[in-house]
């Protein structure tokens, strides 16, 4: 199940989008957002103008990586959270359903503690969301009702993309 | 494991340069980042030490076209090639959608490729990956160098399997984009197959 194909459809972004949303504000956040453990942006809230969140959504997951690969040298499962403190911003991660990473960025307008306290809420739901996710995806898949737009990539589009 | 992001409509795949310390992944990275439209392209991140080897990744995100009104991104990742950073080689396989084997092709560094084809075999088994069944290409670099391998030699050492393979320079650029262009396509034929 870990290994399948991450899909996202609309109502599910929306759901995601809409607790990135209300972590940013309810923490007194600057910027929230959800990367894929493999370092793929997932969904950003907040003030990210001025920041390359691709870059950001890499970074964190090579992260998330080196500190787990550190874990198991230590035969913990995982670290699931981390929080890096700088002098004007500081950054708190943590391992959502075993496959994403919320990522939450603070000033000092905010607090560790109002920090751990709202990202342990929105991670339950979070947690839910993505279950359903990969639940839907799996079916769909199963069903074989899948109507991608992919099948239908001919290679003429592929010849295209690479002119 | 691409990411399809219905959504944003975005498909997301991983590429990982992997290959012997100092055989050209990097500097391939760094012409395709000098070669690219700036809009297509974000910033090219290099965690290296202070004398410019990789420590951990280099990270290209491409932003290549559309396909079906679908945003097609290439990630694209070298690993550390130095023997020792075999931890975070195994890291940075995670996810990955299609594999470039770049080859030293200098005869001397010929034990350096086998072995660390070796290490990409071993630890893309330990995720759950079999190299036979992924989008997989091999460059031979460094062409332009005076003691280098015969092509047939290369091949016949390092690709068994007979997958596509190119010549390259990659310092001046050679072979670079064809490289990116055939592993890109089997990433999305890929794809394609798996719907």
């Amino acid at each position: 199940m870990i290994n399948a194909d991450l899909v996202m459809y609309e109502d599910e972004f929306e759901k995601i989008d809409g607790e990135l949303k209300k972590l940013c504000q309810q923490a007194n956040a600057k910027i929230t957002f959800l990367v894929d453990k493999n370092g793929q942006l997932i969904a950003s809230a907040g003030d990210t103008h001025d920041i390359d969140t691709t870059a950001l959504a890499s970074l964190t997951a090579g992260n998330i990586a080196a500190t787990g690969g550190i874990a198991r040298l230590l035969g913990e499962k995982e670290f699931s959270i981390l929080f890096h403190e700088g002098e004007k911003d500081n950054i708190h991660i943590s391992i959502i359903a075993q496959r994403v990473i919320l990522v939450i960025i603070y000033d000092q307008r905010s607090s560790l503690g109002l920090v751990r306290l709202r990202v342990k809420k929105t991670s339950e739901i979070l947690t839910g969301i993505f279950e359903d996710m990969i639940r839907k995806a799996e079916e769909e898949k199963d069903s074989g009702l899948n109507e991608s737009p992919f099948a239908e990539i001919s290679d003429e589009d592929i010849d295209n993309l690479f002119r | 494991m691409s990411f399809i992001n219905y959504s944003s409509r975005e498909i997301n795949c991983k590429i990982v340069y992997y290959g012997p310390g100092l055989c050209g992944k990097t500097t391939n990275l760094q012409f395709i980042f000098k070669r690219t439209n700036p809009n297509q392209k974000g910033k090219l991140i290099s965690l290296a030490t202070e004398t410019e080897r990789t420590l951990f990744f280099d990270f290209l995100p491409l932003a290549l076209g559309d396909i079906k009104g679908f945003k097609v991104r290439f990630h694209l990742y070298t690993v550390p090639g130095q023997v020792f950073y075999a931890a975070s080689r195994k890291l940075i396989l995670k996810g990955v959608d299609g594999v470039v084997f770049v080859s030293d092709s200098q005869i001397e560094r010929m034990e350096a490729n086998i072995e660390s084809l070796e290490d990409l075999k071993i630890n893309l088994a330990e995720q759950g990956y079999d190299l036979d069944r992924l989008p997989f290409i091999i460059q031979h670099n460094k062409r332009d160098l005076p003691n280098v391998a015969p092509i047939s030699e290369m091949n016949n050492i390092l690709n068994t399997n007979g997958v596509p393979w190119f010549e390259a320079i990659a310092t001046q650029g050679t072979g670079v984009f064809e490289t990116l262009k055939n592993i890109g396509k089997q990433v999305l034929i890929e794809l394609k197959k798996s719907y």
